[in-house]
């Protein structure tokens, strides 16, 4: 293909002391196509958040290789990478700040890189993700779940990314508010030709808004597929089929065949 | 529904004051629970929590319950005495709740917690309790039960505590079990692995459950009846398996909302709530 | 719009649906914090309490009956009367007015040890709590140090090195208090630096700098200032304590501690000489505590 949007290659992420570290991610790669939303699937622990910390610049202790439109990025970013690729986080009561305005936190990422027009960029930036001028002198906690959500988008999007990377951007939100959520980011990818990098425990989440998905698991990347694929079932590992199963809903039948239960993982 | 209903729920309302004047969390809430599984759905606001807790009676001390029918097997909950609450909470109804890391004691061994469950109830020797515990913990599949006694809550995985709170909320053999959100806070694999323990002690203690949850799609797949709550009310209810069928607007547009991995949709169609949903 | 508010609007601005503009939303926050803070009355009665220090302290010439600094022996040692409503001390001076423009001190000292040591102490405890590692192992040790010492003891120390006098024991006081505020706001800082807003920031390149003042240090400021109220209760007994040792203010000056040790001698029989004063840092004393207490319940940013 031509040269990706993000190239991930080997990337291994450790926590801990140098002599005493854990592994969270092994030496997973993956490419992401200009354009193209890819999903990151899998279960709490299997490192899909740590890799968006990676990419992101939020944690710095990586090794391997990241690569924005073929440049690498090392694990400390210059200002320029760091308007390049933008983050909506999980928690919408957690990623605004409580004692600022809305105003006050779009205009932020303007300030920091010494952008112009910041009245105007504010207000656009609002009107992008379907709210008003009514919100702009407003604190966080006098808005919706669904609101904050539309504010941390706008957030990420002001400073004009390309990469977007999002961390289970609806898992905290009604499923009602969710599909507002997810058909705006579908706009805004469609209309600006971003990338997104989409992380989720949900299946049906990541293969609505993906076209390739890459299934991990304590630390793996097990298997990448077509969204399409996972639709039809078409897919390689035991552990990917089971998930799909699962996500379906209950089911009496396929419960009793998992009798042997896996021994969960004790901290 | 043949068999005379377990827990019986007739008009019942949770009602707060705030500054900004009275808020009704719950308006006119009624239904059955038989030996069967019913599910209560519910996005965030719907009064869904609130009403499972004020079946228990466990509101906040500044609500005000009220209901014409608030039964269980016939006994009359709304005029039971404080003591005959304690009774009655744990031995007659139980309540899961969703996530064991704020539901269990996290200073106290979790086969000590599932023991005290027993022994609040029943007059017996800290031996025998012991015993009941082990047992019980085998009856929710945990592999090694002497092993997992003597462990405390911040040692066991989401699943295991889980399965913990539910041996804890069963072991006193009660009649009805409430639910509320018991696999939200648990991974998708973990959770059916979970819920079909709640299936076969369900089925066969002949239980009673009330499911409370925002997943419809599990609910409908879990339960027996669906009912689905709005602003308060009750807005629907239906045999889960006619959940596709259902007639209030509010629940297809629920349903038509989710994105299914076997209907793609290139923009997934937006609930837009009508005021006239509040007097359903 | 709002830049021609007639004064009946002002209700209106500060209950607006909408604000049009940052000072009207954080005018309206402030607003609908003290209407919180007003249903507490006791807090509110600690307010008016230090509110009438302050008028007391401003108005003092005006409110004393004599000039506090005056000796009478012929009027010594005399009950509280309509002429000396707290009656007079061992040297004839009128012991109403003293209280009065000992207010004055008290005041100096609480206003001059606060905006020392919460600033001090937010500051050290903000830039450990954030930056980590090496940086907040030597602040933290250094804390340590201070806070291993008792307080009065601490300040005995400082002043015995130092020289008595009122600036003296108010730099003393001082050094033996930041260290609650560092560490106050290196707890609140650890929590806060975990957010997603804090990480927010980072992805968006903001500096180590901008994020401790503009992220940190506005989430640390409710809990300092509510310590600094609580503190100050501690801060005038440890002066009055000083002034008891004679290590505070220095005589003749009507420093209500310095008061009290002059008149301890005389409690039995003349017991007006160290009531009043003792009655005042009472009052203030209790007067800070409550105020701290009401607004720990309006500030607390956990329950927004």
């Amino acid at each position: 293909m031509s040269t990706p949007k993000l190239d991930v290659r080997t990337l291994s992420v450790s926590f801990g002391p140098a002599h005493h570290a854990t592994r969270v991610v092994h030496d997973v790669s993956f490419s992401i196509a200009p354009g193209e939303a890819y999903g990151l699937v899998g279960e709490s622990g299997c490192g899909k958040s740590t890799i968006l910390r990676a990419i992101s610049g939020l944690n710095s202790a990586w090794t391997g290789a990241i690569a924005l439109d073929g440049k690498a990025l090392a694990p400390r970013r210059t200002l320029e990478q760091h308007r390049r690729v933008q983050m909506v986080f999980q928690d919408p009561f957690g990623s605004l700040h409580p004692r600022h305005t809305i105003d006050a936190i779009l205009a932020e990422p303007l300030a920091i890189h010494g952008l112009d027009d910041r009245n105007g960029r504010v207000q656009r930036a609002l009107e992008q993700v379907g709210l008003g001028g009514a919100f702009r002198f407003r604190f966080p906690h006098q808005l919706s779940g669904g609101q904050r959500q539309r504010v941390a988008i706008a957030r990420a999007m002001i400073l004009e990314p390309r990469l977007l990377l999002l961390d289970e951007p609806t898992s905290a939100l009604d499923v009602s508010i969710q599909a507002e959520v997810l058909n705006l980011l579908e706009d805004l990818r469609r209309d600006r030709g971003l990338t997104y990098l989409l992380v989720s425990h949900d299946l049906a989440v990541v293969a609505h808004m993906c076209e390739r998905v890459g299934v991990m698991r304590q630390g793996r990347l097990l298997e990448e597929c077509t969204a399409d694929d996972l639709r039809a079932g078409r897919v390689r590992e035991a552990y990917t089929k089971r998930f799909l199963a699962a996500s379906e809903g209950y089911d009496r039948a396929m419960a009793r065949q998992w009798d042997t239960l896996d021994e969960e993982r004790i901290a | 529904m043949i068999a005379p209903a377990l827990l019986s729920v007739e008009d019942l309302h949770v009602r707060f004051d705030t500054p900004h004047g009275e808020v009704a969390a719950v308006r006119g809430v009624s239904f059955d629970v038989g030996r069967e599984r019913v599910g209560l759905v519910g996005e965030s606001g719907s009064g869904k929590s609130m009403t499972g807790r004020a079946i228990l009676r466990l509101t906040p001390p500044m609500a005000r319950v009220s209901a014409a029918r608030l039964s269980l097997e016939g006994e009359d909950l709304r005029a039971a005495s404080p003591a005959r609450m304690r009774a009655i909470r744990g031995r007659r109804i139980s309540m899961v709740q969703q996530d064991p890391k704020f539901s269990l004691n996290p200073v106290m061994r979790v086969g000590d917690q599932v023991a005290e469950s027993f022994l609040v109830h029943h007059r017996a020797s800290k031996r025998v309790a012991r015993e009941r515990t082990l047992d019980m913990l085998a009856q929710v599949r945990i592999r090694d039960p002497k092993r997992v006694y003597d462990l405390y809550p911040h040692e066991v995985s989401g699943g295991m505590g889980q399965r913990i709170m539910i041996a804890m909320m069963l072991i006193p053999e009660p009649a009805l079990l409430i639910a509320d959100e018991p696999t939200s806070a648990l991974d998708v694999t973990v959770r059916t692995q979970v819920l079909a323990i709640l299936d076969d002690l369900v089925s066969s203690r002949g239980l009673g459950l009330l499911f409370i949850s925002h997943d419809l799609n599990l609910v409908s797949t879990f339960c027996d009846r669906v009912l689905v709550m709005y602003a308060g009310r009750i807005v629907e209810q239906c045999a889960a398996s006619e959940l596709r069928q259902a007639r209030h607007p509010y629940t297809r547009g629920l349903l038509d909302s989710l994105p299914k991995l076997d209907a793609p949709r290139p923009r997934l169609p937006v609930l837009v709530r009508d005021p006239a949903w509040r007097d359903a | 719009m709002s830049a021609v508010v007639p004064k009946p609007g002002w209700k209106a601005w500060l209950t607006a649906e909408v604000a049009d503009s940052a000072l009207q939303a954080r005018a309206q926050r402030a607003w609908f914090g003290w209407l919180r803070f007003l249903r507490n009355p006791l807090a509110l009665a600690g307010l008016c309490v230090i509110l009438a220090l302050g008028l007391v302290a401003l108005f003092a010439p005006w409110i004393a009956t004599h000039d506090p600094l005056a000796q009478d022996l012929a009027q010594r040692l005399l009950p509280p009367s309509s002429a000396h409503w707290f009656g007079t001390d061992q040297v004839g001076r009128d012991i109403f007015s003293r209280v009065v423009y000992g207010s004055r001190i008290t005041l100096a000292i609480v206003f001059l040890v606060g905006i020392l040591v919460a600033p001090i102490g937010l500051m050290v405890g903000t830039v450990a709590g954030y930056a980590g590692g090496r940086v907040d192992a030597v602040l933290m040790r250094t804390t340590d140090i201070f806070l291993a010492f008792p307080g009065l003891v601490l300040a005995l120390a400082f002043v015995a090195a130092l020289g008595p006098g009122l600036v003296n024991a108010v730099i003393a006081i001082s050094l033996t208090h930041w260290p609650g505020f560092a560490r106050l706001a290196r707890a609140e800082t650890l929590v806060v630096r975990s957010s997603d807003y804090i990480a927010a920031s980072r992805i968006q390149g903001a500096s180590a700098l901008r994020i401790v003042l503009r992220h940190v240090v506005p989430m640390c400021i409710p809990s300092v200032m509510v310590r600094t109220s609580l503190s100050m209760a501690g801060v005038i007994l440890t002066a009055a304590g000083l002034g008891f040792l004679g290590l505070g203010a220095q005589p003749p000056s009507p420093e209500w501690g310095a008061m009290l040790a002059s008149g301890r001698r005389f409690l039995l029989d003349y017991w007006w000489l160290a009531t009043f004063p003792g009655l005042a840092i009472l009052v203030v004393s209790l007067a800070f505590n409550l105020l701290g207490d009401g607004l720990r319940d309006v500030l607390d940013p956990r329950s927004s």
